[in-house]
Protein backbone atom coordinates (compact mmCIF):
# COMPACT_ATOMS: atom_id res chain seq x y z
CA UNK A 1 0.00 0.00 0.00
CA UNK A 2 2.47 2.42 1.14
CA UNK A 3 6.00 1.43 -0.52
CA UNK A 4 6.43 4.31 -2.75
CA UNK A 5 5.35 6.50 0.29
CA UNK A 6 8.59 6.37 1.39
CA UNK A 7 9.99 8.86 -1.49
CA UNK A 8 7.35 10.94 -1.44
CA UNK A 9 6.15 11.36 2.51
CA UNK A 10 8.51 13.11 4.76
CA UNK A 11 9.74 12.09 8.78
CA UNK A 12 10.14 8.53 8.20
CA UNK A 13 13.85 8.57 9.46
CA UNK A 14 12.73 11.26 12.40
CA UNK A 15 9.35 9.09 13.62
CA UNK A 16 11.27 5.81 13.17
CA UNK A 17 14.47 7.18 15.62
CA UNK A 18 11.87 8.84 18.19
CA UNK A 19 9.90 5.69 18.38
CA UNK A 20 13.09 2.97 18.30
CA UNK A 21 15.07 5.61 21.00
CA UNK A 22 11.77 5.68 23.29
CA UNK A 23 10.79 2.01 23.20
CA UNK A 24 14.72 1.23 24.04
CA UNK A 25 14.97 3.57 27.06
CA UNK A 26 11.46 2.71 28.01
CA UNK A 27 11.13 -1.54 27.37
CA UNK A 28 14.51 -2.86 26.10
CA UNK A 29 17.03 -0.92 28.75
CA UNK A 30 15.07 -2.10 32.13
CA UNK A 31 14.13 -5.49 30.35
CA UNK A 32 17.86 -6.00 29.33
CA UNK A 33 18.52 -4.96 33.09
CA UNK A 34 16.60 -7.98 34.34
CA UNK A 35 18.37 -10.61 32.35
CA UNK A 36 21.91 -8.93 33.72
CA UNK A 37 20.67 -9.35 37.14
CA UNK A 38 19.46 -12.75 36.56
CA UNK A 39 22.55 -13.54 35.07
CA UNK A 40 24.48 -12.44 38.00
CA UNK A 41 22.94 -14.88 39.91
CA UNK A 42 24.65 -18.59 39.89
CA UNK A 43 22.22 -21.17 38.20
CA UNK A 44 21.81 -22.68 42.20
CA UNK A 45 20.99 -19.34 43.53
CA UNK A 46 18.33 -18.91 40.77
CA UNK A 47 16.76 -21.99 41.76
CA UNK A 48 16.90 -21.72 45.35
CA UNK A 49 15.35 -18.68 44.56
CA UNK A 50 12.31 -19.73 42.34
CA UNK A 51 11.68 -22.62 43.68
CA UNK A 52 11.15 -22.14 47.30
CA UNK A 53 8.31 -23.90 48.62
CA UNK A 54 6.37 -20.46 49.64
CA UNK A 55 7.03 -19.78 45.33
CA UNK A 56 6.06 -22.99 44.33
CA UNK A 57 2.96 -22.01 46.35
CA UNK A 58 2.15 -18.45 44.79
CA UNK A 59 3.06 -19.77 41.25
CA UNK A 60 0.51 -22.61 41.97
CA UNK A 61 -2.21 -20.93 43.24
CA UNK A 62 -1.68 -17.80 40.65
CA UNK A 63 -1.84 -20.15 37.86
CA UNK A 64 -4.56 -22.01 39.89
CA UNK A 65 -6.82 -19.27 40.02
CA UNK A 66 -5.76 -17.14 36.66
CA UNK A 67 -7.20 -20.80 34.78
CA UNK A 68 -10.12 -20.87 36.81
CA UNK A 69 -11.36 -17.36 36.66
CA UNK A 70 -10.44 -17.39 32.91
CA UNK A 71 -12.40 -20.73 32.26
CA UNK A 72 -15.50 -19.30 34.19
CA UNK A 73 -14.80 -15.90 31.80
CA UNK A 74 -15.20 -18.09 29.09
CA UNK A 75 -18.84 -19.63 29.80
CA UNK A 76 -20.19 -15.90 31.56
CA UNK A 77 -18.71 -14.01 28.29
CA UNK A 78 -19.69 -16.11 25.68
CA UNK A 79 -23.60 -15.78 27.24
CA UNK A 80 -22.79 -12.05 27.43
CA UNK A 81 -21.56 -12.01 23.69
CA UNK A 82 -24.66 -13.84 22.59
CA UNK A 83 -27.06 -12.08 24.23
CA UNK A 84 -25.68 -9.19 22.86
CA UNK A 85 -25.37 -9.94 19.21
CA UNK A 86 -28.16 -12.47 18.48
CA UNK A 87 -30.80 -10.58 20.23
CA UNK A 88 -32.98 -7.15 21.06
CA UNK A 89 -33.47 -5.94 24.45
CA UNK A 90 -34.26 -2.66 26.25
CA UNK A 91 -31.29 -1.63 27.53
CA UNK A 92 -28.89 -3.37 25.06
CA UNK A 93 -26.38 -0.84 24.53
CA UNK A 94 -26.19 0.69 28.00
CA UNK A 95 -25.58 -3.09 28.74
CA UNK A 96 -22.78 -3.40 26.14
CA UNK A 97 -20.86 -0.58 27.39
CA UNK A 98 -20.93 -1.27 30.92
CA UNK A 99 -19.29 -4.35 30.01
CA UNK A 100 -15.85 -2.11 29.40
CA UNK A 101 -16.01 -1.24 33.28
CA UNK A 102 -13.53 -3.52 34.22
CA UNK A 103 -10.91 -1.82 32.25
CA UNK A 104 -11.80 1.66 32.80
CA UNK A 105 -12.41 1.15 36.69
CA UNK A 106 -8.58 1.26 38.32
CA UNK A 107 -8.08 -2.10 39.99
CA UNK A 108 -7.27 -0.45 43.97
CA UNK A 109 -11.14 0.38 43.57
CA UNK A 110 -12.49 -3.13 42.15
CA UNK A 111 -10.24 -4.44 44.96
CA UNK A 112 -11.94 -2.07 47.84
CA UNK A 113 -15.41 -2.84 46.35
CA UNK A 114 -15.10 -6.24 45.98
CA UNK A 115 -13.23 -6.91 49.84
CA UNK A 116 -16.30 -5.25 51.15
CA UNK A 117 -19.42 -6.74 49.24
CA UNK A 118 -18.70 -10.47 50.03
CA UNK A 119 -17.97 -9.86 53.93
CA UNK A 120 -20.24 -11.02 56.70
CA UNK A 121 -22.21 -7.29 56.94
CA UNK A 122 -21.80 -6.53 52.74
CA UNK A 123 -24.27 -6.32 50.31
CA UNK A 124 -23.75 -9.81 48.51
CA UNK A 125 -21.85 -11.24 51.91
CA UNK A 126 -25.44 -10.88 53.76
CA UNK A 127 -26.72 -13.71 51.29
CA UNK A 128 -23.61 -15.64 50.63
CA UNK A 129 -21.75 -16.22 54.10
CA UNK A 130 -24.75 -17.77 56.00
CA UNK A 131 -25.33 -20.55 53.12
CA UNK A 132 -20.94 -20.93 53.95
CA UNK A 133 -20.14 -19.57 51.16
CA UNK A 134 -17.70 -16.85 51.65
CA UNK A 135 -15.50 -14.52 49.40
CA UNK A 136 -13.95 -12.12 51.20
CA UNK A 137 -10.25 -12.45 52.17
CA UNK A 138 -10.48 -16.29 50.72
CA UNK A 139 -8.81 -17.97 47.87
CA UNK A 140 -12.73 -17.37 46.24
CA UNK A 141 -12.47 -13.79 46.92
CA UNK A 142 -9.51 -14.19 44.59
CA UNK A 143 -10.98 -15.92 41.84
CA UNK A 144 -14.36 -13.45 42.01
CA UNK A 145 -11.87 -10.33 41.44
CA UNK A 146 -10.25 -11.81 38.92
CA UNK A 147 -13.36 -12.74 36.63
CA UNK A 148 -14.50 -9.18 37.35
CA UNK A 149 -10.61 -7.76 36.30
CA UNK A 150 -10.74 -10.56 33.05
CA UNK A 151 -14.93 -10.51 31.88
CA UNK A 152 -14.88 -7.74 29.11
CA UNK A 153 -11.23 -9.75 27.14
CA UNK A 154 -13.68 -12.55 26.24
CA UNK A 155 -17.15 -10.63 25.71
CA UNK A 156 -14.93 -8.43 22.75
CA UNK A 157 -12.75 -11.20 21.56
CA UNK A 158 -16.31 -13.13 20.57
CA UNK A 159 -18.65 -10.60 19.72
CA UNK A 160 -16.88 -9.89 16.10
CA UNK A 161 -16.76 -13.34 15.56
CA UNK A 162 -20.62 -13.99 16.41
CA UNK A 163 -21.39 -11.22 14.20
CA UNK A 164 -19.71 -12.33 11.41
CA UNK A 165 -20.82 -15.86 11.72
CA UNK A 166 -22.77 -17.39 8.38
CA UNK A 167 -26.42 -17.67 7.91
CA UNK A 168 -25.68 -20.58 5.43
CA UNK A 169 -23.80 -22.78 8.29
CA UNK A 170 -26.85 -22.78 10.94
CA UNK A 171 -29.60 -23.03 8.08
CA UNK A 172 -27.81 -26.00 6.50
CA UNK A 173 -27.35 -27.59 9.82
CA UNK A 174 -31.60 -26.90 10.51
CA UNK A 175 -32.48 -28.56 7.02
CA UNK A 176 -30.31 -31.57 8.23
CA UNK A 177 -32.84 -31.89 11.28
CA UNK A 178 -30.36 -30.52 13.87
CA UNK A 179 -31.69 -29.10 16.87
CA UNK A 180 -30.73 -26.18 18.11
CA UNK A 181 -28.75 -26.92 21.02
CA UNK A 182 -27.01 -29.31 18.40
CA UNK A 183 -26.24 -26.74 15.97
CA UNK A 184 -24.85 -24.53 18.92
CA UNK A 185 -22.91 -27.10 19.77
CA UNK A 186 -21.55 -28.67 16.67
CA UNK A 187 -21.44 -25.34 14.23
CA UNK A 188 -21.34 -22.47 15.88
CA UNK A 189 -19.05 -23.57 18.85
CA UNK A 190 -16.01 -24.71 16.64
CA UNK A 191 -16.46 -21.79 14.43
CA UNK A 192 -16.04 -19.37 17.53
CA UNK A 193 -13.39 -21.63 18.68
CA UNK A 194 -10.31 -20.12 18.08
CA UNK A 195 -12.00 -15.96 19.61
CA UNK A 196 -12.69 -17.74 22.90
CA UNK A 197 -9.73 -19.52 23.16
CA UNK A 198 -7.97 -15.70 22.47
CA UNK A 199 -10.06 -14.36 25.28
CA UNK A 200 -9.07 -17.14 27.50
CA UNK A 201 -5.82 -16.49 26.89
CA UNK A 202 -5.92 -12.43 26.96
CA UNK A 203 -7.92 -12.97 30.31
CA UNK A 204 -5.34 -15.61 31.99
CA UNK A 205 -2.32 -13.70 30.83
CA UNK A 206 -4.32 -10.03 32.73
CA UNK A 207 -5.02 -12.11 35.93
CA UNK A 208 -1.68 -13.69 36.13
CA UNK A 209 -0.38 -10.52 36.01
CA UNK A 210 -2.75 -8.74 38.28
CA UNK A 211 -1.86 -7.17 41.64
CA UNK A 212 -4.02 -3.95 42.47
CA UNK A 213 -7.50 -6.00 43.04
CA UNK A 214 -6.01 -8.87 44.81
CA UNK A 215 -3.69 -6.90 47.40
CA UNK A 216 -7.16 -6.07 48.66
CA UNK A 217 -9.29 -9.37 48.61
CA UNK A 218 -6.54 -11.57 49.63
CA UNK A 219 -5.26 -11.89 53.20
CA UNK A 220 -1.96 -12.58 51.53
CA UNK A 221 -1.11 -15.48 53.73
CA UNK A 222 1.88 -17.61 52.14
CA UNK A 223 0.42 -21.35 51.20
CA UNK A 224 -2.78 -20.04 51.25
CA UNK A 225 -4.04 -17.15 48.97
CA UNK A 226 -0.73 -15.36 48.28
CA UNK A 227 -0.01 -14.61 44.29
CA UNK A 228 2.79 -14.58 42.68
CA UNK A 229 2.89 -10.77 42.23
CA UNK A 230 2.84 -10.72 45.89
CA UNK A 231 5.96 -12.47 46.59
CA UNK A 232 7.52 -10.19 44.49
CA UNK A 233 6.89 -7.32 46.94
CA UNK A 234 7.74 -9.04 49.91
CA UNK A 235 10.66 -9.64 48.72
CA UNK A 236 10.98 -6.19 47.17
CA UNK A 237 10.46 -4.86 50.47
CA UNK A 238 13.13 -7.00 52.07
CA UNK A 239 15.41 -5.84 49.96
CA UNK A 240 15.78 -8.93 48.29
CA UNK A 241 16.40 -7.85 44.90
CA UNK A 242 18.21 -10.77 43.31
CA UNK A 243 15.31 -13.33 44.34
CA UNK A 244 12.44 -11.06 43.50
CA UNK A 245 14.10 -10.28 40.01
CA UNK A 246 14.27 -14.31 39.80
CA UNK A 247 10.28 -14.77 40.38
CA UNK A 248 9.59 -11.41 38.00
CA UNK A 249 11.54 -13.77 35.42
CA UNK A 250 9.11 -17.01 36.08
CA UNK A 251 6.33 -14.97 35.14
CA UNK A 252 7.77 -12.87 32.25
CA UNK A 253 8.79 -16.23 30.83
CA UNK A 254 4.87 -17.06 31.74
CA UNK A 255 3.42 -14.20 30.27
CA UNK A 256 5.58 -13.59 26.92
CA UNK A 257 4.66 -17.71 25.82
CA UNK A 258 1.38 -16.52 26.40
CA UNK A 259 1.43 -13.45 24.54
CA UNK A 260 3.09 -15.87 21.65
CA UNK A 261 0.15 -17.89 21.95
CA UNK A 262 -1.90 -15.56 21.46
CA UNK A 263 0.28 -14.18 17.98
CA UNK A 264 0.28 -17.47 16.79
CA UNK A 265 -3.00 -18.52 17.36
CA UNK A 266 -4.54 -15.39 15.47
CA UNK A 267 -2.01 -15.70 12.56
CA UNK A 268 -3.44 -19.69 12.14
CA UNK A 269 -7.28 -18.84 12.49
CA UNK A 270 -6.83 -15.72 10.06
CA UNK A 271 -5.60 -18.42 7.63
CA UNK A 272 -8.04 -20.56 7.74
CA UNK A 273 -10.87 -18.62 8.25
CA UNK A 274 -10.54 -15.90 6.38
CA UNK B 1 -24.66 -7.42 -1.10
CA UNK B 2 -28.29 -6.63 -1.15
CA UNK B 3 -29.05 -9.77 -1.85
CA UNK B 4 -27.38 -12.04 1.18
CA UNK B 5 -29.04 -10.07 3.32
CA UNK B 6 -32.35 -10.38 1.56
CA UNK B 7 -31.75 -14.07 2.11
CA UNK B 8 -30.84 -13.87 5.49
CA UNK B 9 -34.29 -12.00 6.41
CA UNK B 10 -36.72 -14.79 4.14
CA UNK B 11 -34.53 -17.17 6.38
CA UNK B 12 -33.83 -15.45 9.82
CA UNK B 13 -36.53 -17.64 11.49
CA UNK B 14 -34.31 -20.87 12.00
CA UNK B 15 -31.66 -19.02 13.58
CA UNK B 16 -33.93 -17.30 15.92
CA UNK B 17 -33.97 -19.35 19.55
CA UNK B 18 -37.23 -20.42 21.56
CA UNK B 19 -38.46 -17.05 23.24
CA UNK B 20 -38.33 -18.70 26.57
CA UNK B 21 -34.79 -19.50 25.87
CA UNK B 22 -34.32 -15.94 24.91
CA UNK B 23 -35.44 -14.90 27.67
CA UNK B 24 -33.91 -16.94 30.04
CA UNK B 25 -30.37 -15.96 28.49
CA UNK B 26 -30.85 -12.36 28.49
CA UNK B 27 -32.00 -12.56 32.07
CA UNK B 28 -28.75 -14.29 33.01
CA UNK B 29 -26.71 -12.16 31.37
CA UNK B 30 -28.53 -8.99 32.74
CA UNK B 31 -27.76 -10.88 36.23
CA UNK B 32 -24.07 -11.70 35.67
CA UNK B 33 -23.57 -8.02 34.33
CA UNK B 34 -25.56 -6.76 37.66
CA UNK B 35 -23.68 -8.78 40.23
CA UNK B 36 -20.25 -8.76 38.86
CA UNK B 37 -20.20 -5.02 37.51
CA UNK B 38 -23.06 -2.87 38.63
CA UNK B 39 -23.80 -3.67 41.97
CA UNK B 40 -20.07 -2.84 42.86
CA UNK B 41 -19.68 0.66 41.39
CA UNK B 42 -23.58 1.39 43.66
CA UNK B 43 -21.95 0.03 46.26
CA UNK B 44 -18.85 2.55 46.00
CA UNK B 45 -21.32 5.35 46.20
CA UNK B 46 -23.13 4.12 48.47
CA UNK B 47 -20.32 3.66 50.83
CA UNK B 48 -18.58 6.62 50.15
CA UNK B 49 -21.99 8.61 50.97
CA UNK B 50 -23.09 6.31 53.91
CA UNK B 51 -21.55 9.17 56.77
CA UNK B 52 -23.67 11.97 54.59
CA UNK B 53 -22.51 14.91 52.43
CA UNK B 54 -20.76 16.31 55.08
CA UNK B 55 -18.44 13.41 55.81
CA UNK B 56 -17.50 12.75 52.35
CA UNK B 57 -16.54 16.34 51.19
CA UNK B 58 -14.23 16.66 54.84
CA UNK B 59 -12.83 13.24 53.82
CA UNK B 60 -11.64 14.31 50.52
CA UNK B 61 -10.68 17.89 51.30
CA UNK B 62 -10.00 18.07 55.11
CA UNK B 63 -6.99 15.22 54.78
CA UNK B 64 -3.66 16.94 53.81
CA UNK B 65 -2.40 13.63 52.20
CA UNK B 66 -5.47 12.81 50.61
CA UNK B 67 -5.39 16.31 48.88
CA UNK B 68 -1.58 15.68 47.88
CA UNK B 69 -2.89 12.52 46.43
CA UNK B 70 -5.27 14.13 44.17
CA UNK B 71 -2.58 16.66 43.40
CA UNK B 72 0.02 13.77 42.43
CA UNK B 73 -2.02 11.88 40.02
CA UNK B 74 -2.88 15.18 38.54
CA UNK B 75 0.82 15.80 38.06
CA UNK B 76 1.80 11.91 36.81
CA UNK B 77 -1.07 11.05 34.46
CA UNK B 78 -0.81 13.89 31.87
CA UNK B 79 3.21 14.00 32.04
CA UNK B 80 3.09 10.62 31.01
CA UNK B 81 -0.11 10.84 28.88
CA UNK B 82 1.72 13.74 27.14
CA UNK B 83 4.93 11.47 26.66
CA UNK B 84 2.97 8.48 24.95
CA UNK B 85 1.12 10.79 22.39
CA UNK B 86 4.30 11.91 20.98
CA UNK B 87 5.48 8.24 21.05
CA UNK B 88 2.22 7.11 19.75
CA UNK B 89 2.03 9.70 17.11
CA UNK B 90 5.39 9.25 15.66
CA UNK B 91 5.18 5.27 15.96
CA UNK B 92 1.93 5.08 14.20
CA UNK B 93 3.70 7.34 11.16
CA UNK B 94 6.47 5.27 10.54
CA UNK B 95 4.49 2.17 11.20
CA UNK B 96 1.34 2.64 9.03
CA UNK B 97 3.31 4.77 6.23
CA UNK B 98 5.90 3.19 5.91
CA UNK B 99 7.16 -0.26 4.66
CA UNK B 100 10.76 -1.18 6.34
CA UNK B 101 12.47 -4.96 8.00
CA UNK B 102 11.73 -4.96 11.67
CA UNK B 103 8.16 -3.50 11.17
CA UNK B 104 6.49 -6.49 12.65
CA UNK B 105 8.90 -6.97 15.64
CA UNK B 106 8.19 -3.46 16.23
CA UNK B 107 4.56 -3.48 16.54
CA UNK B 108 5.06 -6.21 18.77
CA UNK B 109 7.46 -4.37 20.43
CA UNK B 110 4.63 -2.22 21.26
CA UNK B 111 2.61 -4.30 23.05
CA UNK B 112 4.85 -5.71 25.08
CA UNK B 113 4.14 -3.48 28.12
CA UNK B 114 0.78 -4.90 28.32
CA UNK B 115 2.32 -7.92 28.87
CA UNK B 116 4.22 -7.42 31.94
CA UNK B 117 2.87 -7.36 35.19
CA UNK B 118 2.69 -4.34 36.47
CA UNK B 119 4.46 -5.51 39.44
CA UNK B 120 7.60 -6.78 37.08
CA UNK B 121 7.68 -3.49 35.42
CA UNK B 122 8.16 -1.54 38.43
CA UNK B 123 10.89 -4.10 39.55
CA UNK B 124 12.72 -3.13 36.43
CA UNK B 125 12.25 0.20 36.76
CA UNK B 126 13.57 -0.57 40.90
CA UNK B 127 16.66 -2.49 38.76
CA UNK B 128 17.87 0.32 37.05
CA UNK B 129 16.95 3.80 39.30
CA UNK B 130 17.08 1.79 42.90
CA UNK B 131 19.68 2.68 45.47
CA UNK B 132 21.03 -1.21 44.69
CA UNK B 133 19.96 -0.53 40.46
CA UNK B 134 22.52 -0.13 37.66
CA UNK B 135 22.59 3.24 38.25
CA UNK B 136 22.10 3.26 41.92
CA UNK B 137 25.51 4.85 43.03
CA UNK B 138 25.48 7.40 40.12
CA UNK B 139 22.29 9.02 40.78
CA UNK B 140 23.10 9.32 44.43
CA UNK B 141 26.19 11.06 43.69
CA UNK B 142 24.63 13.48 41.71
CA UNK B 143 21.73 14.10 44.46
CA UNK B 144 19.14 12.83 42.14
CA UNK B 145 16.38 11.00 43.54
CA UNK B 146 13.76 8.57 40.86
CA UNK B 147 12.74 5.73 43.09
CA UNK B 148 10.92 6.93 45.99
CA UNK B 149 9.87 10.60 44.01
CA UNK B 150 7.96 11.83 41.21
CA UNK B 151 10.39 10.48 38.38
CA UNK B 152 9.68 7.11 39.10
CA UNK B 153 6.17 7.10 39.41
CA UNK B 154 6.35 8.81 36.33
CA UNK B 155 8.66 6.13 34.64
CA UNK B 156 6.79 3.52 35.99
CA UNK B 157 3.11 5.19 34.63
CA UNK B 158 4.48 6.00 31.30
CA UNK B 159 6.10 2.36 30.84
CA UNK B 160 2.37 0.43 32.09
CA UNK B 161 0.77 2.88 29.52
CA UNK B 162 2.77 3.05 26.54
CA UNK B 163 0.72 1.22 24.04
CA UNK B 164 -2.51 2.62 24.03
CA UNK B 165 -2.20 5.72 21.67
CA UNK B 166 0.05 3.68 19.74
CA UNK B 167 -2.06 0.85 19.27
CA UNK B 168 -5.18 3.03 18.81
CA UNK B 169 -3.60 5.08 16.05
CA UNK B 170 -1.78 2.49 14.14
CA UNK B 171 -5.49 0.96 12.50
CA UNK B 172 -6.22 4.07 12.09
CA UNK B 173 -3.99 5.19 10.23
CA UNK B 174 -4.12 2.55 7.87
CA UNK B 175 -7.33 2.55 7.17
CA UNK B 176 -7.53 5.98 5.95
CA UNK B 177 -4.08 5.78 4.03
CA UNK B 178 -1.51 7.93 2.55
CA UNK B 179 -3.50 9.20 -0.62
CA UNK B 180 -4.25 13.01 0.80
CA UNK B 181 -0.90 13.03 2.97
CA UNK B 182 0.92 12.33 -0.84
CA UNK B 183 -1.32 14.79 -2.65
CA UNK B 184 -0.36 17.40 0.14
CA UNK B 185 3.53 16.88 -0.40
CA UNK B 186 3.33 16.98 -4.26
CA UNK B 187 1.05 19.80 -3.96
CA UNK B 188 3.85 21.62 -2.30
CA UNK B 189 3.09 21.30 1.64
CA UNK B 190 5.86 20.89 3.95
CA UNK B 191 6.67 17.94 6.71
CA UNK B 192 4.85 20.37 9.31
CA UNK B 193 1.93 21.50 7.23
CA UNK B 194 1.58 17.96 5.91
CA UNK B 195 1.19 16.60 9.48
CA UNK B 196 -1.26 19.44 10.90
CA UNK B 197 -3.27 20.62 7.91
CA UNK B 198 -4.05 16.67 6.43
CA UNK B 199 -3.07 14.02 8.91
CA UNK B 200 -4.16 15.27 12.44
CA UNK B 201 -8.02 16.48 11.43
CA UNK B 202 -7.79 12.84 9.87
CA UNK B 203 -7.03 10.94 13.00
CA UNK B 204 -8.22 13.41 15.59
CA UNK B 205 -10.78 11.66 17.22
CA UNK B 206 -8.81 8.08 17.46
CA UNK B 207 -6.41 10.02 18.74
CA UNK B 208 -8.76 11.36 21.46
CA UNK B 209 -9.71 7.81 21.94
CA UNK B 210 -6.12 6.47 22.67
CA UNK B 211 -5.90 9.98 25.32
CA UNK B 212 -8.91 8.88 26.84
CA UNK B 213 -8.05 5.30 27.32
CA UNK B 214 -4.26 6.36 27.93
CA UNK B 215 -5.23 9.19 30.81
CA UNK B 216 -8.06 6.44 32.48
CA UNK B 217 -5.08 3.74 32.97
CA UNK B 218 -2.48 6.46 34.31
CA UNK B 219 -4.70 7.57 36.67
CA UNK B 220 -5.70 4.17 37.73
CA UNK B 221 -2.20 2.65 38.01
CA UNK B 222 -1.45 0.79 40.67
CA UNK B 223 1.25 -2.38 40.74
CA UNK B 224 3.81 -0.28 38.90
CA UNK B 225 3.43 2.83 41.00
CA UNK B 226 2.93 0.53 44.20
CA UNK B 227 6.56 -0.85 43.79
CA UNK B 228 8.55 2.18 42.97
CA UNK B 229 7.11 4.85 45.41
CA UNK B 230 7.97 3.74 48.70
CA UNK B 231 4.05 4.88 49.39
CA UNK B 232 5.03 7.53 51.32
CA UNK B 233 2.57 10.16 52.68
CA UNK B 234 2.30 13.48 51.19
CA UNK B 235 4.83 12.71 48.62
CA UNK B 236 4.41 9.80 46.83
CA UNK B 237 1.22 8.41 47.36
CA UNK B 238 -1.25 8.90 43.96
CA UNK B 239 -4.82 8.63 44.85
CA UNK B 240 -5.05 4.49 44.43
CA UNK B 241 -2.00 4.15 46.52
CA UNK B 242 -3.97 6.27 48.81
CA UNK B 243 -6.98 4.59 48.38
CA UNK B 244 -4.90 1.37 49.65
CA UNK B 245 -3.44 2.93 52.76
CA UNK B 246 -6.77 4.47 54.19
CA UNK B 247 -7.94 0.87 53.83
CA UNK B 248 -5.23 -1.02 55.34
CA UNK B 249 -5.92 1.69 58.64
CA UNK B 250 -8.67 -0.16 58.97
CA UNK B 251 -10.62 2.32 60.69
CA UNK B 252 -14.25 2.97 60.13
CA UNK B 253 -13.85 6.76 59.39
CA UNK B 254 -10.92 5.66 57.17
CA UNK B 255 -12.67 3.52 55.45
CA UNK B 256 -15.33 6.25 54.49
CA UNK B 257 -12.02 7.98 52.97
CA UNK B 258 -10.73 5.19 51.03
CA UNK B 259 -14.38 4.97 49.68
CA UNK B 260 -15.21 8.80 49.26
CA UNK B 261 -11.37 8.86 47.07
CA UNK B 262 -12.51 5.44 45.07
CA UNK B 263 -15.60 6.65 44.44
CA UNK B 264 -13.59 9.84 42.56
CA UNK B 265 -11.59 7.47 40.59
CA UNK B 266 -15.15 5.69 39.76
CA UNK B 267 -16.58 9.18 38.63
CA UNK B 268 -13.48 8.86 36.31
CA UNK B 269 -13.99 5.53 34.67
CA UNK B 270 -17.55 6.35 34.29
CA UNK B 271 -16.43 9.51 32.72
CA UNK B 272 -14.24 7.92 30.59
CA UNK B 273 -16.61 5.04 29.55
CA UNK B 274 -18.66 7.73 27.91
CA UNK B 275 -16.65 9.83 26.37
CA UNK B 276 -15.48 6.35 25.02
CA UNK B 277 -18.83 5.33 23.64
CA UNK B 278 -18.92 8.61 21.54
CA UNK B 279 -15.58 7.99 20.82
CA UNK B 280 -16.10 5.12 19.39
CA UNK B 281 -19.05 6.58 17.06
CA UNK B 282 -16.73 9.42 15.91
CA UNK B 283 -13.97 6.90 14.85
CA UNK B 284 -15.94 5.03 13.09
CA UNK B 285 -17.41 8.00 10.95
CA UNK B 286 -13.48 8.87 10.21
CA UNK B 287 -13.25 5.70 8.75
CA UNK B 288 -16.35 5.23 6.97
CA UNK B 289 -15.66 8.52 5.57
CA UNK B 290 -12.36 7.18 4.38
CA UNK B 291 -13.65 4.60 2.87
CA UNK B 292 -16.29 6.09 1.10
CA UNK B 293 -13.94 8.41 -0.28
CA UNK B 294 -10.76 6.08 -1.34
CA UNK B 295 -13.84 3.80 -3.20
CA UNK B 296 -14.97 6.04 -5.18
CA UNK B 297 -18.84 5.07 -6.47
CA UNK B 298 -18.15 2.26 -4.17
CA UNK B 299 -21.80 1.34 -2.90
CA UNK B 300 -22.11 2.94 1.48
CA UNK B 301 -22.92 -0.77 2.77
CA UNK B 302 -18.98 -1.15 1.94
CA UNK B 303 -17.96 1.86 4.35
CA UNK B 304 -20.61 0.29 6.90
CA UNK B 305 -18.73 -2.81 6.84
CA UNK B 306 -15.71 -1.23 7.02
CA UNK B 307 -16.56 0.87 10.12
CA UNK B 308 -18.12 -1.47 12.48
CA UNK B 309 -15.12 -3.99 12.13
CA UNK B 310 -12.94 -1.77 12.89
Amino acid sequence: MATTSRRVLPGFTASLSVTILYLTVLVLIPLAACVMKTLSLSPAEFWAAVWTRQARAAYEFSIGASIVSALVNCVLGLLIAWVLVRYEFPGKRILDSLVDIPFALPTAVAGLVYSSLYVERGWLGQFLVPMGIEAAYTRLGVVVVLVFIGLPFVVRALQPVLESLEVEAEEAAAMLGASRWQTFRWVIVPLILPALVTGFSLSLARALGEYGSVVFVSANRPFVDQIAPMLIVAKLEEFQYGEATAIAVVLLIMSFALLIAVNVLERWSKRHYA
Amino acid sequence: MPDSQLIAARHVSTRVDHPAVRWMLIVLAVLVVGVLIIVPVINVFAQAFSAGWTTYWTSLLADADTRHSILLTLIVAPISVAANVVFGVAAAWAIARFRFPGRTLLTTLIDLPFAISPVVAGLLIVLIFGLQGYLGPWLREHDIKVIFALPGLILATTFVTLPFVARELIPVMEAIGPEEEVAAVSLGANAWQTFWHVTLPNIKWGLLYGVVLCNARAMGEFGAVYVVSGRIDGLTCTMPLRVEKLFQQLRHDDMAGSFALASILTLLALVTLAAKVSLERKTRGELAEAAATKIVGAEPLVAETVGTSA
